[in-house]
């Protein structure tokens, strides 16, 4: 970014204007109070997981022994056990696989979102372009995970019964096969709003990746827009990292 | 066409790519370290205080690194961090009112 020359004077307050009391672009400032404001919003969300699983009875016994009943919350890593293809394989259940590789798609879209950054401050148009790129394909990538996982999530797989005897296949948001109603309503909910900020992101980050090819990045001197869609995709990461831990390890 | 002029890339930092792939594996051990436990530790206070502090962990390296806040002034990195300490006064009293909740129920 073109530095401004302001010559600050002695004894002249840093607030009073025309400098950047925090070396940071008005825009840069906006975006990171930006996503204070959903950090907020995504800890609410995470805390109220947090809320009602408290008030629901946890599951006691061994985890060998657990089966999905409304009468206790239930054990992640046993819902969500599934992974595309697996019964052609032969493999009865493959607990948090499918979202680890979740996991590791964002991070790695992360990485390339920085090599993005470090491309743009150096004036690198083709490399902007390559890693904008592959950070794009990784979001649409996630994405697709997520429709897999929400899709088999609410079809449901045929091991359980509910409290009453009636059989429930998978989840909708009065009642699911899993635990208590709430659950899948988190579950939505959560993962929901984490992936429609993924979507964003995605859309987001085509229209910096656009421009960028088309120069218009570069007729302005400097890549500034990619450090700004860098930090809201970053930030989707670190969502995830919570939403991992709290949703699926804990 | 007036603004032809081709933009010289700059040449590439060795080291900045170095460590931006050091970071990555970072994250990437310590997520697999997550994994492994999930397995290898029955659920309780223990495996859960592993669990949280190997996300604030995984936190602060995409926060420090990846979104630079650790390069940046004082000013801004307190202005980001500090109002998140409502985030803990707003765990500790939803988990309290949960477990009330809970008391109250069965």
């Amino acid at each position: 970014m073109a530095e401004s020359a302001v010559v600050v004077e002695e004894n002249k307050n840093i607030w009073d204007g025309g400098v950047s009391p925090m070396k940071v672009s008005y825009g840069k400032l906006m975006m990171w109070f930006f996503l204070l404001s959903d950090a907020f919003t995504f800890s609410a969300l995470l805390i109220t997981y947090g809320m009602i699983r408290f008030s629901h009875p946890a599951f006691e016994g061994s985890v060998a022994d657990f089966k999905f009943s409304q009468e206790y919350w239930p054990i992640p890593e046993k819902v969500f056990e599934a992974f595309p293809g697996m019964h052609s394989l032969g493999i009865e259940s493959a607990p948090l696989v499918f979202v680890g590789i979740m996991t590791f798609i964002l991070i790695l879209s992360s990485v390339t979102m920085v090599l993005a950054v470090e491309a743009g401050e150096r004036m690198d148009r083709k490399g902007v372009e390559k890693w904008m790129l592959w950070t794009i394909l990784g979001g649409i990538m996630f994405l697709g995970c997520q429709a897999w996982e929400w899709s088999h999530f609410i079809h449901g797989s045929d091991m359980s019964m509910n409290a009453i005897g009636n059989a429930i296949m998978g989840a909708g948001l009065t009642a699911n096969q899993y635990g208590p109603p709430n659950f899948a309503a988190l579950f939505f909910f959560i993962t929901g709003f984490h992936g429609f900020h993924v979507f964003s992101g995605i859309v987001i980050n085509f229209i910096i990746f656009y421009q960028a090819t088309v120069g218009i990045l570069e007729r302005r001197g400097h890549y500034e827009m990619v450090e700004k869609t860098g930090l809201y995709w970053h930030f989707v990461d670190l969502v995830w990292v919570f939403v991992f831990t709290f949703f699926y390890l804990v | 066409m007036e603004n032809h002029v081709a933009v010289e890339a700059k040449p590439v930092d060795k080291k900045k790519i170095a460590k931006i792939w050091k970071v990555a594996g970072i994250l990437a051990v310590l997520t697999t370290v997550e994994f492994i436990i999930a397995f290898t530790i029955g659920a309780g206070a223990a495996r859960n205080f592993l669990f949280i502090a190997l996300t604030l962990w995984k936190a602060f390296y995409i926060v420090s690194e990846f979104m630079h806040l650790g390069h940046e002034k004082k000013s801004l990195k307190m202005s980001i961090l500090l109002p998140l300490l409502f985030v803990i006064f707003l765990i500790f009293i939803l988990i309290y009112q949960g477990s009330a909740i809970y008391d109250s129920l069965y």
